[in-house]
């Protein structure tokens, strides 16, 4: 026996754990694998939802007057606990049909099918025959916001929705509302998700375990704009998109199609296949030369300039501080995102360059968020009623999109992206791991600042998980301060640090998803396994490894379009084009 | 004026207890002698009920007429009117007694207010018309000590409802009151304060009776400059109000004890959750918590102790839920009043995270006096297990609902024959409900078992906070049960599955069963239902909530069994399974039941024969109560 370890049985085999393991992952420590619904835990980040509320993981520990939830009882020394007795098989089952008896059983037309937690649950308990039929089945509108779609029909209650939109992400959009069998998950009074603070982060998406919250397909309408003659169909895909949808081929997790992708993009008929990549090296030319510039303003003694500068390409981010800090506005980067440089620079200069009229042209992006849907929608972004980005798809709608049309991603050859909108460099690929918008514009401000090149271009000091980050380069004897945080929550203690005046940062790069954008709301769903957003993680930086230019000024094509276009960063022109502004929305 | 020491307190005692000795019951009157201002005293207290029962039947206007008739005979200022709290015996409330005449009047009317001053306090002569009837001798009684009702009773939690006027916090310390605190902060250390709760023996009178003293002990072990004490007054039980009176008749004692926790345990914040619907109680403790601040005996340095402690009233929303203490938490929190998982216990992490340590007010009214009488008396009264007393709320079909405080260990026989005066209307006693929605119905085999925390509980039941209610022979065991169950469903938290939809199922069952569609297979869905119910939810308001349908499947089956299978209703409850009929050999054909039935079922020529078509009848009972004859019945 080890020291301070615990001493269990599980099913009467012997296990040694340490003190303050669950039953559950106890069990999962010698090949147990006891049913859970509400629970969620994405050890390392902040993501852990553990109500105890599903009650399926129940199990029957000795000495116990009744069962005990394997997902939040901890192992006490010499517990004897039993997983498969009567007792708990027929509490379980019994649990799981009434589940069901509150849900609806239109498996076959549902968006979820396949991918669907009660669905493998029920299939795993072999329920074959519904005992508990009658009482109402819930009955509510389907709210359609822009980006997410909610069925509380088929809501299960298991909350871990509710704990991203509130614990994890600080929003508070969505909660319990109402008691007893009529508690339904909604924004406050029943209000529509379009009518509350969402900031369409889409976490509560990427965790609901069945069919109650989707994203808003846009296939169909892609679909009928391929088939359309008179329009020019291009697309864009997000550096994250590269290093999960695999996933949904079965391929392993973090295994890097981007070759595969892009041929897989051509062959749906996109008439022009580009990398938001290329819009990503641009954003750091924008947002770098900015930074550089508030910088040298603050240095010089001006107490006007907002310090620190904070990053902008994520869109949820943006709704999160337009909702929840309107007074620190004139703190963010006024640089639009990667997805909107790429449409407007594609709708002005690229589409003069091929002679394309602006109406005729459809930009469609590929992205692992969401928000992403909104964020193509938002009025600034448009011209005379015409969007940059036409509109925007899931890393998941693709995959089925690929899948419907009878291709199967991991038999296709690699082709590359079209040019000129589709060079990119390897500090564009990082933008899709937390930190690495960050660590890409300190290669180029590094570099713009000192007038050296950079001996490594690794700051690993900015990369991983933890949720508030820090790091600080040393330009030219000015210690230059960075933080990053990821997962609105920790967002929102950097900006009440800062509205406090105890923010020592200069920069500071914020992304609304834990993990960055490879644990988009739009990305292939990771069912709580950990490991999945780490092989993601791993692949954005061999990606980053793989390319031969990794800082974004060093881009030939970024340096063409402001030879010919743009004159240089923060120019005239780039300002209209390229930057934005916000706008207080608080209710 | 604050009180600085002990002796203050003791002056003030000193000055408040003439007021209060009339009150005390000497010598119990039996004849017919003189009394009021007759009998040659110079001074009369009449004390009325305040609390919320007989309030809601006029009793501040009895009081406000008895003044003023007082002033019209011109000796309001031998004969004082005070508003104590509830007396308990609300079947035969308003209550007026007189001090120290030892009279106790019952169902008294504001129009009965002048003849009280006339007859009883200047003519020397008891409102005979007014006076308690022994149902059993048909002899009036003069004074509460020779009813059944109070004869069996022992009240420590309730010692000052009905005596003292809760809005005078002199009158409590008449009683003692704040010797207990003194006591502790002067002469105790925290660790003997507690040592005493232990002795005591004293457990949770709000349901599941975890013993109070080790509850201390675990909030006074956790680390913590920061730390609660927490009354639960968020009764929660239907019929039930315990508590109410507690709250309205005796506030201070809940203050004083919770000042003596927060000694012990080491908080200086006190917290009393009640509910928002109870606004009597809540005025009556503002006034009591203010009375204290300002006398010294809340705020800080207390007796000039360095002991600091102050007391703020929350407010709930009326959620049964919110009876059990992490949901109380969480709600005190301005969060959703939902349970969550034990462990951590509120004693580790309560209120915003701080050590909290949470007791009920039936729990907290019982503190002071094992301090002023010993931890010894305490347990030499009840049973080996279960110390000292317990109130209950008792109604139903009983004679004498109301409320009382009975030794642990009385039987039910005893509470419901001789204190409760046996059945209404001559029935036949059936059941009797304890530990509202989580306990159980016991019928007349467990009539003889004695009321503690393990008895109850072996025989199917539970203590709970105290309401009992007992049912005749008209009531229907699956309607009972189905009642339970529809207020469970309404006030399930809907945070955990089985609970949640469960008990919604059930309840969906039961529904079936009394439409007359229900089948043997039903009972045993109902019956398995339950258990997983029980076995798998996660607080104790889901793990408790099958226990009315438990307890009646187990102790009424055959009633179950009559339902689904001949599908009859002995009780004659459920509808479905009922029709009217005419009596033949009864009806002389009035058509008056014709001519009134609204949807026309009924036919016959006048001095005829009449006939209810039962397929056209809707069952409204019209016929039945315009029949002279009595010829029509539900069968």
């Amino acid at each position: 026996m080890e020291q301070n370890k615990i001493n269990i049985s599980i099913d009467n085999r012997p296990v040694s754990v340490n003190p303050g393991t669950t039953i559950l992952d106890a069990a999962k420590s010698c090949g147990i694998e006891i049913p859970t619904l509400c629970h969620i835990n994405l050890e390392g980040t902040c993501v852990n939802n553990h109500p105890a509320s599903c009650r399926l993981c129940v199990v029957e520990v000795a000495g116990r007057r009744n069962l005990a939830p394997a997902c939040a009882t901890t192992c006490t020394e010499g517990m004897e606990v039993h997983t498969n007795t009567l007792r708990v098989l027929k509490a379980r089952r019994t649990i799981l049909e009434l589940i069901l008896s509150n849900h609806p059983h239109d498996c076959l037309i549902c968006r979820k099918s396949g991918n669907c937690e009660l669905q493998s649950l029920a299939r795993k308990l072999k329920i074959h025959e519904a005992p508990f039929e009658g009482g109402e089945k819930s009955c509510h509108e389907l709210d359609k916001s822009v980006s997410i779609v909610r069925d509380m029909n088929k809501c299960i209650l298991c909350r871990r929705c509710e704990t991203m939109c509130n614990d994890v992400q600080t929003v508070g959009a969505i909660g319990a509302n109402g008691r007893g069998f009529n508690t339904t998950i909604s924004p406050a009074f029943g209000l529509k998700l379009s009518e509350s603070e969402c900031t369409y982060c889409g976490q509560c998406v990427a965790v609901c375990p069945v069919g109650a919250l989707t994203e808003v397909d846009n296939t169909n309408r892609l679909i009928k704009d391929l088939a359309n003659p008179d329009k020019t169909v291009i697309v864009q895909t997000a550096p994250a998109v590269r290093v999960a949808i695999g996933e949904e081929f079965g391929l392993p997790a973090g295994t890097i199609v981007t070759g595969k992708l892009v041929s897989a993009l051509r062959k749906l008929g996109f008439n022009y296949v580009f990398d938001t990549d290329f819009a990503a090296d641009l954003t750091i030319m924008e947002e770098g030369s900015e930074l550089l510039e508030r910088l040298k303003k603050f240095l010089d003694g001006d107490k006007s300039v907002p310090m620190p500068i904070l990053t902008s390409c994520c869109p949820a981010w943006v709704n999160f501080f337009e909702h929840q800090f309107p007074d620190m506005l004139d703190i963010p980067s006024t640089a639009r995102s990667p997805q909107q440089m790429f449409g407007s620079i594609a709708k002005t200069y690229w589409a003069e360059k091929m002679g394309i009229p602006r109406e005729q042209l459809v930009v469609v992006s590929v992205m692992p968020c969401l928000a992403k849907k909104y964020e193509c929608g938002r009025d600034e972004f448009k011209v005379n009623g015409n969007p940059d980005v036409d509109y925007s798809l899931s890393t998941r709608e693709l995959a089925a999109l690929i899948k419907e049309a009878n291709m199967d991603l991991k038999s296709m050859d690699d082709s590359d992206f079209d040019n000129p909108l589709g060079a990119s460099t390897g500090a564009s690929v990082i933008f899709g791991a937390t930190g690495g918008v960050m660590e890409a514009a300190l290669r180029t401000a590094y570099e713009l600042y000192t007038g050296k090149t950079l001996d490594k271009v690794e700051f690993e000091s900015v990369r991983g998980l933890e949720g508030i980050r820090h790091a600080s380069v040393n330009l030219n004897g000015f210690e230059l301060k960075v933080g990053i945080a990821h997962g609105l929550g920790n967002a929102r203690r950097m900006l009440e640090d800062i509205r406090s005046g105890k923010s020592e940062y200069h920069a500071i790069e914020i992304m609304a998803c834990p993990g960055g954008c490879i644990g988009g709301g739009g990305q292939p769903l990771h069912h709580g396994d950990v490991e999945i957003i780490n092989a993601r993680r791993k692949a954005v930086y061999e990606e980053d490894r793989n390319k031969p230019l990794r800082k974004s000024h060093e881009n030939p094509y970024i340096q063409q379009l402001y030879e010919e276009f743009l004159g240089k960063p923060l120019s005239e022109k780039a300002h209209a084009l390229l930057h934005t502004n916000y706008f207080n929305k608080s209710k | 004026m604050k009180i600085q020491t002990l002796k203050d307190l003791e002056k003030i005692k000193a000055e408040s207890l003439a007021s209060l000795e009339l009150r005390n019951e000497v010598a119990p009157d039996t004849g017919d002698e003189t009394c009021g201002l007759e009998k040659g005293t110079d001074h009369i207290q009449i004390l009325t009920c305040g609390g919320t029962g007989c309030k809601a039947s006029d009793s501040a206007e009895i009081a406000a007429r008895i003044k003023d008739c007082l002033k019209q005979f011109g000796v309001e200022d031998k004969v004082e009117v005070i508003t104590t709290g509830c007396f308990g015996f609300c079947e035969k409330g308003p209550i007026v007694k007189v001090m120290p005449d030892n009279t106790f009047y019952t169902k008294v009317k504001p129009e009965d207010a002048a003849e009280i001053v006339k007859e009883h306090i200047i003519g020397g002569r008891r409102v005979q018309r007014l006076l308690y009837i022994d149902p059993e001798t048909n002899a009036s009684v003069n004074d509460s000590k020779h009813m059944n009702f109070y004869r069996k009773q022992v009240r420590i939690a309730l010692r000052n409802c009905g005596l003292i006027d809760p809005e005078n916090i002199r009158e409590y310390i008449a009683r003692d009151g704040y010797m207990s605190l003194a006591d502790c902060i002067l002469t105790k250390t925290p660790a003997e304060v507690i040592d005493v709760v232990k002795r005591s023996g004293l457990r949770g009178r709000g349901g599941a009776g975890f013993p109070t003293g080790n509850k201390w002990e675990f909030a006074s072990k956790s680390n913590s400059d920061i730390k609660y004490v927490v009354c639960n007054a968020d009764e929660g039980d239907p019929g039930a109000f315990m508590d109410r009176s507690i709250m309205e008749g005796d506030p201070n004692s809940i203050i004083e004890a919770m000042a003596i926790c927060g000694y012990a345990i080491g908080a200086k914040y006190g917290l009393i959750y009640v509910r928002a619907e109870y606004p009597l109680a809540i005025h009556r403790l503002k006034t009591a918590i203010g009375q204290a601040h300002e006398l010294g005996l809340l705020g800080d340095n207390i007796l000039g102790t360095g002991f600091s402690f102050d007391i703020t009233i929350r407010y709930g929303a009326g959620a049964f839920v919110c009876g059990e203490e992490t949901a109380l938490i969480h709600s005190m929190e301005g969060k959703r009043g939902e349970p969550t998982l034990k462990p951590p216990f509120p004693a580790v992490e309560g209120y915003r995270k701080y050590p909290t340590n949470v007791n009920n007010v039936e729990t907290w009214a019982n503190i002071p006096v094992i301090f002023q009488k010993g931890p010894d008396w305490f347990a030499s009264i009840g049973t080996e297990k279960s110390k000292g007393t317990k109130v209950f709320a008792l109604a139903g079909k009983i004679n004498n609902v109301g409320l009382i405080e009975v030794p642990m260990g009385t039987t039910l026989r005893e509470v419901i024959y001789e204190i409760g005066g046996g059945i209404k209307n001559g029935k036949k006693f059936k059941a009797v409900q304890t530990g509202g929605p989580s306990g159980g119905c016991l019928t007349e085999k467990h009539l003889d078992i004695p009321i503690d925390y393990e008895s109850l509980g072996a025989a199917g039941s539970m203590m709970g906070s105290g309401g009992m209610i007992v049912m005749d022979e008209d009531n229907c065991m699956v309607q009972v049960a189905r009642f339970y169950l529809g207020f469970i469903v309404e006030e399930s938290c809907g945070k955990c599955a089985p609970c949640r939809i469960g008990n919604k199922r059930m309840l969906e069952i039961l529904d079936k069963i009394v439409a007359g569609k229900g089948t043997v297979e039903d009972l045993d869905k109902l019956e398995d239902l339950a258990n997983v119910i029980k076995d798998a939810s996660l607080c104790g308001l889901g793990q408790t909530s099958p226990n009315p349908v438990l307890s009646t499947l187990a102790n009424f089956r055959d009633e179950y069994m009559e339902h689904v299978v001949e599908k009859k209703c002995r009780a004659k409850q459920c509808m479905s399974m009922l029709n009217y009929i005419i009596e033949p050999d009864r009806c002389v054909g009035c058509h008056l039941c014709a001519k009134n039935c609204p949807v026309e079922a009924i036919s016959g020529e006048l001095k005829q024969k009449h006939v209810i078509d039962q397929q056209k009848c809707i069952k409204c009972g019209t016929c039945m109560s315009n029949c002279r004859l009595h010829a029509i019945s539900l069968k």
